[in-house]
């Protein structure tokens, strides 16, 4: 079975091209547009590898990775945090709220697999 | 520099995205920044300010529009400031707010028609955010924040460079020793491991050490530890790049084993090497303990499946720069789309499922033996289907629908902006935006609402001190106000100002020679004089709206949507127009009428009224024409089967029917038809992509029969001179409507036909 992976932004623009890069390389990618829309969807559904942006209304990512790690269907699973704010506040509000890693906005297709290979490989 | 270029051939197809994107977040911003003129923003607002802007900024960053992350990362910055509470809101803050929503608007544009904007464009707007983030004592926190997309360009510089000089190979050794926590963010050694794989051939062995005894093992920690030796021609950096994520939880040290070249050749013929066997899961736990280098795999870089980063890199970026323009260019050649509910869409399939089901009860149905009846579970079978078909039309034309609100936001800026330029306090109060209308129609409505608007705070709204003198509130009011009414929807603009004396109206039409002196008009007729060609009723042209162009071309605007237009105003007190139009483009309500063989159809919106005239009413004018007299008042007659060369049409009015329509300024016509045959909702179908304009017609249909029937256009019949006059002529087609049809039946009716279909006569 193929991995499953989350996506969680307001952008369409930007789970378009998460949808993209990673379904062309062997992903089926489901997509959220906030933090509470991620958690009622991984409320039953499984899923391998969740990317999500910080900034969102509603909820935004640094509390969707606290509450994925509080929770117990998917605490484990590696959770990818989208953010152009390279800045390492945002980083590190990520990795303390339990995130394993990041990707930088704007990232080549190339770049998000290589990210993405590292935590949670196709197959 | 080349930069680290995402913008490649793969996420061009997005930018329509983007663009669609940007065009909701602007308006958003329009509308919270307008908020934020009024009153304080709470932390929610400034953080929906903030996610525009960031928004925006992203999607610009991976379509490398440079000006516009440039531009917006500085924007971004202020915002970012003031919902922390490091900068205060106030009002020089949000003018400048304002004015840079409005250069990152022109940038979004620019980027979108790939158009170059002046080097200076926008320079003294972000100057401005500059300054005042310089103001606020966080000018360093700014320049930190600038180059927060540096380390990224460092590491492509670095890429760039070991992309070049791929030869130069370097050995490493690399002590990797997890803390015990390392899982507790789902990383995982062995992805790492596989990672470094990708940028040169490993040696590795597996540290058991603190491998405690199973009694007390801790399931969720990480107790093994790595010692690794790498060959790669990829930088230092690029070996800690693949630890980022788990440099604090994590002992690391990576040192460099012996300076420089190895062997070019040896990296070559590695490559050519069968591919070893991997490093696997299966071999971590096998690694055996001692510290003795196993036969582990010496794995060569071309047993890995994905190129290294670096060759990615060094190998796409010259086919971006050819094939990135005119991919692009192609894709954004008009593409329109829409985005719909999820909702709507369902609704649309559970009807087609609901369609298919009833459709096979037919199927199913055993044909009636010995009798002409249907059975009964047929006639119902042909209920549902009627049922479901008028529902099936209604979720389609759903999916066409959006609330008005877009128009609407734009206005209350311009009203600002236009307000403030002339010294007047006006506020914009909008109602019923949720109002729900073809997107076609919405985007025709945003020029006409623009120029009432633009012309209510011009003309209509007095300057405070004359308001005050007239004893009403320095605060002028415009109501734009939209509801539906029946298949139309209504959009109302009312402000509260000087309003115009039907006597000035009269007085300037004459002026302006648009009447007659002589010239009898009802109050009706009076307040349609502003709608007439030529008329304007500012006393100065103003820069605001004096640009030539006045109601008429609202008016015309208006009736190309097949709607219409009214003014009511009273002098000191204000003015309202009135606008109703159809909600769809693409149906009609109309009567469809007979005129000897052929069939026409009437907008049933224009229809007043029909009736069979006595011949004693009927007079023939001495220049030609006939009137018809009706209720005190005498009506001009038109006769279809003369306009369009009907043969063997009744040619007496009192021997046929006369249909009284009122075109878009109240003015009445007779059309002289044979009879009526019925009302019916009919589908336009366009006739400009393959005809002249053809005039009195605005568009055809394909009647139940499969025959084709025109559509009439009121306005323009009312303008035709009746061919019996033998008044100079007006161009209409020489061959009479026969071949047309003969020409327009031979489409398909299956084919689509393009929306739009009354512009054809603008």
């Amino acid at each position: 079975m193929g991995k499953r992976v989350l996506t969680v932004d307001d952008s369409k623009t930007m789970r378009d091209m998460v949808r993209f890069t990673l379904s062309g390389a062997g992903f089926e990618v489901v997509e959220a547009e906030d933090g509470v829309k991620a958690l009622s969807l991984l409320d039953g559904t499984r899923v391998d590898l969740i990317i999500t942006d910080i900034n969102m209304p509603n909820m935004d990512g640094v509390t969707l990775v606290k509450r994925v790690r509080a929770g117990t269907s998917h605490r484990s699973i590696p959770i990818l945090i989208l953010t152009t704010e390279g800045g390492d506040q945002k980083k590190a509000e990520g990795r303390a709220a339990g995130a394993t890693g990041w990707i930088v906005k704007p990232f080549a297709p190339d770049k998000l697999l290589q990210v993405v290979n590292k935590v949670c490989p196709a197959g | 520099m080349s930069s680290d270029r995402p913008d490649t051939d793969e996420f061009a197809q997005f930018r329509q995205t983007f663009f669609e994107e940007c065009a909701e977040l602007l308006a958003a911003l329009d509308e919270h920044l307008t908020d934020l003129q009024e009153r304080a923003a709470d932390t929610e607002e400034l953080n929906a300010i903030f996610r525009a802007v960031h928004s925006i900024k992203a999607g610009a960053g991976a379509f490398n529009f440079t000006r516009l992350v440039a531009f917006s990362h500085t924007y971004e910055a202020l915002l970012d400031a003031l919902r922390d509470g490091r900068v205060h809101q106030g009002e020089v803050i949000t003018s400048a707010l304002v004015r840079a929503a409005d250069v990152l608007a022109s940038l979004v544009e620019a980027a979108q028609e790939k158009r170059e904007l002046a080097a200076d464009f926008g320079v003294a707007e972000e100057e401005e955010l500059r300054a005042l983030l310089t103001e606020a004592g966080l000018v360093g926190k700014v320049e930190g924040a600038g180059k927060e997309t540096s380390p990224a360009d460092a590491a492509t510089v670095q890429a760039d460079a070991a992309a070049a000089p791929a030869e130069a190979s370097a050995r490493y050794s690399i002590r990797f020793a997890p803390h015990p926590e390392l899982f507790r963010h789902a990383n995982e050694p062995l992805l790492l491991i596989r990672e470094l794989m990708r940028l040169g051939t490993v040696t590795l062995t597996c540290d058991t050490a603190r491998l405690p005894s199973l009694a007390t093992i801790e399931p969720e920690d990480a107790y093994l530890a790595w010692n690794i030796e790498i060959e790669t021609a990829s930088p230092l950096a690029e070996l800690h790049e693949v630890f980022e994520f788990v440099d604090e939880d994590c002992d690391l040290v990576i040192a460099a084993l012996e300076p420089g070249c190895e062997t070019g050749a040896a990296d070559a013929d590695a490559a050519a090497e069968p591919p070893a066997p991997s490093i696997g899961a299966d071999d971590e736990a096998a690694s055996p303990p001692d510290d003795r280098p196993a036969p582990q795999g010496s794995v060569p870089r071309g047993s890995v499946p994905q190129a290294p980063a670096s060759q990615a890199l060094a190998s796409s970026e010259p086919a971006q720069a050819e094939a990135g323009p005119a991919a692009s260019s192609q894709k954004s050649a008009g593409v329109t789309s829409i985005r719909v509910e999820l909702a709507r869409v369902d609704r649309l399939v559970n009807v087609v499922g609901e369609l298919i089901i009833a459709q096979s009860m037919l199927v199913q149905q055993p044909p009636s033996e010995g009798s002409d009846m249907p059975p009964l579970a047929a006639t119902q079978g042909f209920d549902e289907i009627a049922t479901l078909t008028r529902e099936l039309q209604e979720c389609v034309m759903a999916i066409r629908m959006q609330p008005v609100k877009s128009v609407f936001a734009r206005m209350p800026r311009m009203v600002r902006d236009i307000s403030a330029r002339l010294g007047k306090k006006v506020r914009l109060v909008t109602a019923g935006e949720q109002t729900e209308v073809d997107k076609t129609v919405i985007e025709e409505l945003a020029d006409p609402l623009t120029h009432m608007i633009r012309n209510a705070v011009d003309h209509g709204i007095e300057p405070p001190d004359v308001r005050k003198a007239n004893g009403k509130p320095e605060l002028g009011t415009i109501r734009l106000a939209a509801s539906h009414a029946g298949g139309n929807i209504l959009i109302e603009v009312t402000d509260d100002g000087a309003g115009i004396s039907r006597e000035k109206l009269l007085a300037k039409a004459v002026e302006k020679r648009i009447v007659s002196p002589e010239a009898k008009l009802s109050e009706d007729e009076i307040d349609d004089l502003i709608f007439a060609p030529g008329f304007s009723t500012a006393a100065t042209v103003s820069d605001v709206s004096g640009r030539g162009v006045g109601m008429d071309v609202v008016r015309r605007n208006i009736i190309n949507l097949g709607g219409r237009i009214s003014m009511r105003s009273k002098a000191g007190k204000g003015t309202r127009f009135t606008l109703s139009i159809p909600l769809t483009l693409a149906v009609l309500d109309g009567m469809l009428v007979a005129v000897g063989r052929e069939k026409y159809i009437l907008p049933l919106t224009s229809i007043v009224e029909s009736f069979k005239p006595e011949q004693a009413h009927v007079r023939a004018l001495t220049g030609g024409g006939e009137v018809v007299f009706i209720r005190g008042e005498y009506i001009r007659l038109i006769h279809l089967s003369r306009i369009f060369g009907v043969r063997e049409a009744v040619p007496e009015a009192w021997n046929g029917l006369v249909v009284l329509v009122e075109s878009a300024n109240n003015s009445k016509i007779g059309i002289v038809v044979d009879e009526l045959i019925g009302q019916q909702q009919v589908v336009i179908k366009s006739l400009h992509d393959n005809f002249e304009p053809i005039p009195g017609i605005s568009g055809a249909t394909i009647l139940g029969d499969g025959r084709v029937s025109l559509i009439l256009d009121v306005e323009q019949l009312r303008r035709m001179p009746d061919r019996s006059a033998g008044m100079p002529q007006v161009p209409v087609p020489t061959s009479a409507p026969t071949p047309v049809l003969a020409r327009a039946g031979d489409a398909h009716p299956s084919h689509p036909e393009p929306e739009a279909p009354m512009a054809a006569l603008a």
